[in-house]
């Protein structure tokens, strides 16, 4: 059952008979037609998505903002010199590094399986109704903003908000935890936020898988005497492997993408030290302190990682488990 | 499978439930937390948090929201570009995608090779910035509108897996009766694809509602900022009522006399103001998103599964 991966990457060649046979749709009437539902989308693509990459010349010159955007073109070529200060005498590339993989690598390590184990259990209700009234109730995070998500959560963490009332009520703690200003809590929160909003709506991709097994597999099991838990771990998860594939990997090919909007709105001068990750440091030196062309070697050099990971998780997932992306 | 039999089936049913339950509180608590904290007096959550119902129950932090000036601009432009750019943006990707899933097509490698392209490689966010610069773009309302005309390839994919479930007899018939593509595309395609269209409406609208990412990186003037980002200003100078005070003359007289009145710890604090803004912001989303769940089964799983 391919269901997983065609909610993936769903472009699937499919062997239907074409309508070459019949030659309609192959006149110039039709062609310009298509063309022309065609060009905005090409043009938006073209304007908004391949015009900046002229902007990554800035990447590998002297480019002052001052010099405008003629000054891509005609800025001098500095020999790299923007790699080479990233990676000597950069005091806050590994930080920012160890952040990022930090909070993606760990983030992934707890929510996927998190997010299997919630689906696994919630496949197991037989009413329909308690079912719905789960799914419903946790996708609501989901569809709401990281701004109001981290705006309660930050309340909520508060040294006078309700976690820290609670843990002092059961004499768990003697004083309150500074959870947003100490430095130490900061993965967690972003790791433990990022869990509960999306648990939910990413349960989802695994209940479309598991609705994809074959039924009368759990009824032949069953007859052969196996459990609720061997039914589960000889034909659930064989049936949402290539999901959990996909999933691990989006987790890899992803582990240098925070979530920007997550990561700013939690974010504070006080725990910078742990929450300071490649996006908010291209944002912070690109367009508040206005250093151009470094924070365009970043951000490039993030892509090309980024998109080397993601051929590379690809390539090895296609080798063990028959099944990827592309 | 009829279960429930024995004691083991038993306990792992009610562990379930329990687990369920359990996550359920955790998802809604925060939210009806800073429901009843809003719609609590400002003063008397300094005495302690309330947890279950409001102490002092006030709608004065829900008045000072709704009733200041720079909230009701940022509501009236973040409402604006998400009713556009969700309506534009889906025509012009589902057409796409309807041109692009036609089999007759000619020369459909170029567009899917820009289309992926256009997944997988991005100028990133120093270069967009000069782009939006150099197109004037900068600081203007268009700037929230223009770049997100085209809903991206993603959901051309999406599109594409749910065409591919209208019989061909249909357009086949259709061409040969002298339809145009637009005819067919307009009179049969979207009618027959509704839940995806729901769908992907829902996410784009959702999506752009929950957007503060381009006020942040795009505008500087106080009028063109977002819902978003003004909550998240709120949260950030974590004054809120001082920070609504310092936007400027135009403050709503009655918000000041509220806050005058009190010292700045009357019923409405920077806490409450926070989280009332909060809650109302998040209020339309809450009511779309039952839609998206309902259409993303239908919609766009089903589509895929068709493949």
């Amino acid at each position: 059952m391919a269901i997983p991966k065609e909610i993936a990457f769903a472009e699937k060649k499919t062997a239907r008979p074409k309508l070459k046979s019949f030659k309609l749709g192959y006149d110039i009437r039709t062609q310009l037609e298509l063309k022309s539902m065609l060009i905005p989308a090409v043009l938006f693509i073209f304007l908004f998505d391949f015009t900046p990459l002229f902007g990554l010349l800035m990447a590998f010159k002297d480019f002052e903002p001052v010099m405008g955007v003629k000054g891509i073109f005609t800025a001098d070529w500095n020999n790299f010199a923007h790699f080479k200060r990233i990676f000597v005498n950069n005091f806050q590339l590994w930080p920012m590094v160890r952040n990022t993989l930090g909070i993606n690598l760990l983030g992934a390590a707890v929510s996927i399986p998190c997010t299997l184990l919630f689906a696994l259990l919630l496949n197991e209700i037989r009413s329909t109704r308690f079912k719905s009234l789960v799914q419903t109730v946790t996708y609501l995070p989901h569809f709401l903003s990281w701004v109001i998500f981290g705006g309660l959560f930050i309340t909520l963490l508060n040294t006078d908000g309700i976690v820290n009332f609670l843990l002092m009520k059961l004499h768990l703690i003697d004083k309150p935890l500074q959870f947003l200003a100490d430095p130490k809590y900061f993965w967690g929160v972003a790791i433990g936020t990022g869990l509960l909003k999306d648990i939910g709506w990413g349960a989802i991709l695994y209940l479309a898988a598991m609705a994809g097994v074959d039924q009368s597999l759990y009824e032949a099991a069953a007859i052969d005497g196996a459990g609720r838990f061997k039914r589960m771990l000889h034909i659930t998860i064989p049936g949402i492997l290539p999901t959990l594939m996909v999933m691990i990997i989006f987790a890899v090919s992803g582990m240098l993408n925070n979530n920007f909007t997550q990561i700013y709105v939690l974010q504070n001068s006080l725990n910078l030290p742990t929450s300071q990750v490649i996006d908010t440091y291209v944002y912070q030196t690109g367009l508040l302190n206005f250093q151009f062309s470094s924070a365009t070697a970043i951000g490039l050099m993030k892509s090309v990682f980024a998109l080397l990971l993601l051929f590379g998780a690809n390539t090895l997932s296609k080798k063990i488990t028959k099944t990827g992306l592309f | 499978m009829v279960g429930g039999k024995n004691i083991g089936e038993r306990a792992f049913q009610g562990f379930t439930v329990a687990v369920m339950i359990l996550l359920m509180i955790m998802t809604l608590y925060p939210f009806w937390f800073s429901i009843i904290s809003s719609l609590n007096s400002g003063q008397d959550l300094l005495r302690g948090p309330v947890f279950l119902w409001p102490r002092e129950f006030t709608f004065a932090s829900w008045k000072a929201v709704l009733s200041d000036p720079g909230m009701l601009q940022a509501v009236g432009i973040t409402a604006s570009r998400t009713i556009i750019v969700t309506t534009v943006s889906i025509v012009y990707t589902s057409m796409f995608a309807y041109a692009f899933s036609r089999p007759y097509l000619k020369r459909k490698s170029f567009y899917a090779a820009i289309g992926f392209i256009s997944m997988y490689v991005h100028g990133g966010l120093i270069p967009s910035f000069m782009l939006m610069n150099w197109l004037g773009l900068y600081d203007t309302y268009w700037v929230y509108i223009l770049p997100a005309l085209f809903g991206g390839f993603w959901n051309v994919i999406i599109f594409n897996a749910n065409y591919k479930g209208i019989p061909d007899a249909l357009f086949e018939s259709a061409k040969m009766d002298g339809a145009s593509e637009y005819r067919i595309f307009f009179q049969i395609v979207m009618p027959l694809s509704k839940p995806v269209f729901a769908a992907l409406s829902v996410f784009s609208a959702v999506g752009i509602w929950n957007d503060y990412g381009t006020t942040l990186y795009y505008t500087q003037s106080p009028d063109l900022q977002t819902l978003q980002y003004v909550i998240l200003r709120l949260i950030q100078s974590n004054r809120a009522v001082e920070n609504m005070m310092s936007t400027g003359s135009g403050m709503n007289l009655a918000v000041m006399n509220l806050l005058n009145k009190t010292g700045g710890v009357g019923p409405v604090t920077a806490q409450t103001v926070e989280l009332a803004a909060m809650v109302i912001a998040s209020i339309p989303m809450i009511i779309l998103y039952p839609f998206a769940q309902k259409f993303f089964v239908k919609g766009v799983l089903v589509g895929s599964i068709k493949g």
